[in-house]
């Protein structure tokens, strides 16, 4: 596995997080958080439960709005970033408690992820006919192509509600990756799952990563997938940023090694 | 200025008993979070057996003291509000446990067409009486301030009394005792209440029996003053705005609530109202609720509700 | 053994996306549009018409609009029959008050006004949602149920309060027979169905159906809640505002306000709970059910009640229609909230495999 890492052009900084604090009714989930995000690259962050790692995600995707800072997104400024604005500026995401739509099939599911690519209006949709049926069948086909990719060819017309933990986990990264976006937030794509399924999760990061050149941003406990796959890992503890830095480096961050194992500072 | 403070007046009072009824949606919604859209229908069974029974029971046991027939009347009706909650929790509340806010609300709507139609089976269809002796006479109060005085309806004022002291006791109740404090415990997080020993099933009987004790007296008022009719079911629609008003996880923001719409709904009625051709009560109470949710969706008094992901 | 799928294999995407993709169901529904078209006017009386058929097809075609809002976008309304009625009088000013207006258009822009009203009252959504929501529709059920009786404008001064249409034409066709009543309101139904059908399984079908199954996420993937939101309010409105001007014009011939009553909200929201949300088919059964369960219990309860000695009064017989609705919106929300519409699929489900079920 290194050796993907190692053939990938990184790039320029794609996303930059600066002096981010956010705080719910006088509770602060982060405080004064910066980091960026550089092009093509896998940036992990980790840290305890409750360190604010998710609350992290939901402030670039525009979930939640920092009371202080700013997300600067390929030089352009955000104050107040939307989920609108980051999907249509190419940012999706996977769940931590999967949010799939569990009334809706697989392959639904997926072409959810395509909405932002269809142009038909409601009244070509209401007749179907025409342009509506052949945009629906263009994306199917993008949509296949995904299913085909992460292998999940014998489920698409199962309800999602009905799929194991592992399977829906698949989905939802490719109800994201149906977005074709430039930038991917993971949010603990692992938990949960068995050695087999990581690997093959593990897999389908790097090969998205390595094929699409698509830049990932993810959560995740394990530690020795973390270490494998990430180029860069941003550590946060109770909201406030404690490390950054290589895989080798975060690893003999004293400081780090203290938040894991509960030593008093 | 007189009538204005009449019409003022009118409309505490009228608002008193929608806080009543609003009370019986609040306490409910507390513990369950359930919205309870039976209300009204649990307000006309209620006093259709309260009517019912004070008319059987002297025949069955054979005297005619009208008060020793009410206090009897009220007890069984009390009684059979009970059997309704417990039959309701384990019928209908068991099953749901932890399902959606809107399957829940659907399925009072349920409960609602199935306690008017086994009440009007049991109880009759016509339209009763409830004699608890209120006094009808009204009253002319504060000659010495306004010239003429103010007509005030007695029964008007000690319905609101009544109204007022069952609110303070179910308040105490709330704030004061174990059961209260296991309530509120309930209504936060189901499983986790369940999980520190807190009988689940137990504490919704109690709060369903609480709220058809609401609904019983609030029954009695309106019935005595209107007649028990059909028509008492649709005091829910009436109330809802006053929950939305008020909050719907609010004592207090259901008594307040009640007092704004009431006396929004007679000062519309008698000064905008004849503008626009009269009985706009209902929605003006609507529109008001419906105003002030676009602004303030969890109500004045409710708690604001956080998304999280 | 007969209804099986065995060896129909798709070769294109646009097979595998057909409305019907096993061809048995699609002669099924074949066969079931012919009989309602030339079957049913041959073997149905002026009664049944009346009282059963003509019902249930416009009240199916209301129920199929409260099923895209409730259904498909989980948007809870209890002010459908509001927005009937502003289907009604929008289209019944419109065919009074503009010389030579069609029939067909003055529904379609009942429709088209319905539509705007709900857009309207559909705002509050984009804050609120659940009970809340019921609570900004029920607003709408009270303020048009006080407009349409105090407003002297809509109902052209009529003293009486109640409007009336008479002549029905459409094309040089005159509708007047039952029969022709029914024949136009099925073919509105049909086409209606097939639009709503192509509708649920596209684009915006699927923005509905998450925003209902999980709002948050819907956003994040780019689906504006606003839009997906206000156009379910404006599909779902502008059908049932067709149904409204339909059960006006077509069934009841001259109303009041009174016909488009909460009452009437309440039965539509329980067309759909009972018969299936999220689920065209479901309507139907709903409609169907409901429709057909009064008339039932008014031949079948007192009879029954003979045969034990107890005579029971058309009174007893509405109070027992509610105890039956009561429960049976409280069975399905427990046991199968997917109503007869799921019910119907597994028994799809078991018979594909029978007579050998493992």
């Amino acid at each position: 596995m290194a050796e993907t890492v190692s053939e990938r052009q990184i790039g320029d900084v794609v996303l930059d997080l600066r002096n981010i604090s956010l705080a719910f009714g006088g509770v602060n989930a982060l405080s004064d958080i910066s980091f960026d995000v550089r092009e093509h690259e896998i940036r992990a962050i980790i840290g305890p439960n409750g360190a604010g790692k998710s609350s992290m995600l939901n402030v670039i995707n525009g979930v939640y709005q920092p009371q202080q800072g700013e997300v600067v997104l390929r030089g352009q400024r955000f104050e107040k970033m939307s989920p609108g604005h980051a999907a249509r500026a190419g940012i999706a995401r996977t769940f931590q408690n999967i949010a799939l739509f569990k009334g809706m099939s697989v392959l639904d599911n997926i072409m959810t992820g395509r909405n932002l690519k269809m142009k038909s209006n409601i009244l070509q949709q209401a007749v179907w006919w025409g342009p509506a049926q052949r945009e629906e069948l263009a994306h199917r086909e993008k949509v296949e192509e995904i299913i085909d990719f992460l292998e999940i060819q014998h489920i698409r017309k199962t309800p999602v509600g009905r799929l194991p933990y592992g399977l829906q986990k698949r989905v939802d990264l490719g109800r994201a990756l149906a977005m074709e976006p430039s930038i991917l937030l993971l949010d603990e794509p692992m938990a949960g799952m068995n050695i087999e399924e990581k690997q093959d999760m593990s897999r389908f990061i790097l090969d998205v990563n390595d094929q699409l050149g698509t830049t990932i941003v993810l959560i995740e406990h394990d530690m020795g997938v973390v270490m494998d796959i990430s180029d860069r890992i941003v550590v946060l503890d109770y909201g406030k940023k404690i490390g950054d830095d290589t895989p080798d480096e975060v690893r003999a961050n004293p400081e780090v090694i203290a938040a894991y194992l509960g030593a008093s500072h | 200025m007189g009538f204005f403070l009449e019409t003022l007046i009118g409309g505490l009072m009228a608002g008193m008993l929608y806080s009543l009824v609003a009370l019986g949606f609040v306490l409910i919604y507390k513990a369950s979070g359930v919205f309870n859209f039976a209300q009204g229908a649990m307000v006309l069974f209620a006093a259709l057996a309260m009517a019912r029974f004070a008319e059987w029971i002297p025949g069955w046991l054979g005297f005619e003291n009208q008060v020793l027939a009410n206090i009897l009347a009220f007890a069984v009706a009390a009684a059979v509000m009970f059997v309704v909650a417990w039959l309701i929790e384990r019928l209908v509340l068991r099953h749901l446990v932890n399902q959606e806010g809107a399957t829940l609300l659907m399925v009072t709507l349920g409960i609602a067409y199935l306690l008017e139609g086994i009440g009007q089976s049991l109880f009759g269809d016509n339209i009763y009486s409830i004699d608890v002796g209120m006094p009808k006479d009204p009253v002319l109060v504060l000659e010495g301030m306004f010239p003429g005085g103010l007509l005030i309806n007695k029964e008007d004022f000690i319905a609101a009394l009544i109204a007022a002291a069952l609110v303070a006791a179910l308040s105490l109740f709330f704030q004061k005792t174990a059961t209260g404090r296991a309530l509120r415990a309930v209504a936060d997080d189901h499983q986790a209440a369940q999980s520190i020993g807190i009988p689940l099933a137990r504490i919704w009987v109690i709060v369903w029996f609480v709220a058809g004790i609401a609904a019983l007296v609030a029954g009695i008022i309106w019935g005595s003053k209107l007649g028990v009719q059909f028509s008492l079911a649709t005091v829910a629609l009436r109330a809802l705005p006053v929950v939305i008003l008020g909050g719907l996880t609010s004592v207090p923001g259901a008594i307040i609530g009640g007092l704004i719409i009431g006396v929004g709904e007679k000062l519309s009625e008698v000064y905008i109202g004849p503008l626009v051709g009269g009985g706009i009560e209902i929605w003006f109470a609507y529109m008001l609720a419906l105003v002030f949710l676009l602004f303030r969706p969890q109500g004045l008094f409710g708690e604001k509700i956080i998304d999280r992901v | 053994m007969i209804y099986r799928e065995n060896g129909q294999f798709k070769t294109s995407y646009a097979a595998d996306q057909q409305i019907f993709p096993i061809r048995q169901d699609r002669y099924a529904i074949a066969a079931l549009l012919v009989f309602a078209f030339v079957g049913v006017p041959l073997l149905a009386d002026e009664y049944m018409f009346r009282a059963i058929l003509i019902p249930f097809l416009i009240l199916g075609l209301a129920a199929l609009g409260v099923n895209i809002l409730v259904g498909y976008c989980g948007q809870i309304t209890l002010g459908a029959g509001a927005f009937m009625a502003v289907g009604a009088y929008a289209a019944y000013n419109f065919l009074a008050r503009v010389d030579g207006m069609p029939l067909l258009g003055a529904l379609l822009l009942g429709g088209a006004t319905a539509a705007v009203a709900g857009i309207v009252f559909g705002v509050p959504s984009l804050r609120v949602r659940g009970l809340y929501l019921a609570v900004a529709t029920l607003a709408a059920q009270f303020f048009f149920d006080w407009a349409f009786l105090r407003i002297k404008w809509f109902t052209l001064d009529s003293s009486s309060g109640s409007v009336s249409v008479s002549n029905l034409e459409m094309f040089g066709w005159t509708i007047n027979s039952p029969v022709e009543k029914y024949l136009f309101c099925l073919g509105l139904l049909a086409v209606f169905a097939l639009l709503a059908k192509n509708l649920v399984r596209g684009a915006i079908g699927r923005q509905w159906m998450a925003i209902r199954d999980m709002d948050v996420a819907a956003e994040v993937i780019g689906i504006r809640p606003m839009y997906a939101k206000l156009s379910a309010f404006a599909v779902s409105s502008f059908i049932v505002g067709v149904a409204g001007a339909l059960w006006g014009f077509v069934h009841l011939g001259s109303w009041e306000p009174a016909a488009f009553s909460v009452d009437r909200s309440f039965q539509l929201l329980f067309m759909v709970i009972i018969g299936g949300m999220g689920s065209i088919m479901g309507s139907f059964f709903g409609a169907a059910f409901i429709v057909v369960l009064p008339i039932f219990l008014n031949q079948a309860l007192p009879w029954l009640g003979n045969l034990v000695g107890v005579s029971i009064s058309t009174v007893g017989v509405s109070h027992s229609e509610f105890i039956i609705f009561g429960a049976l919106i409280v069975f399905f929300l427990i046991v199968e909230p997917h109503g007869i519409a799921r019910l119907w699929s597994t028994a799809k489900e078991k018979l594909r495999l029978w007579p050998f079920p493992h």
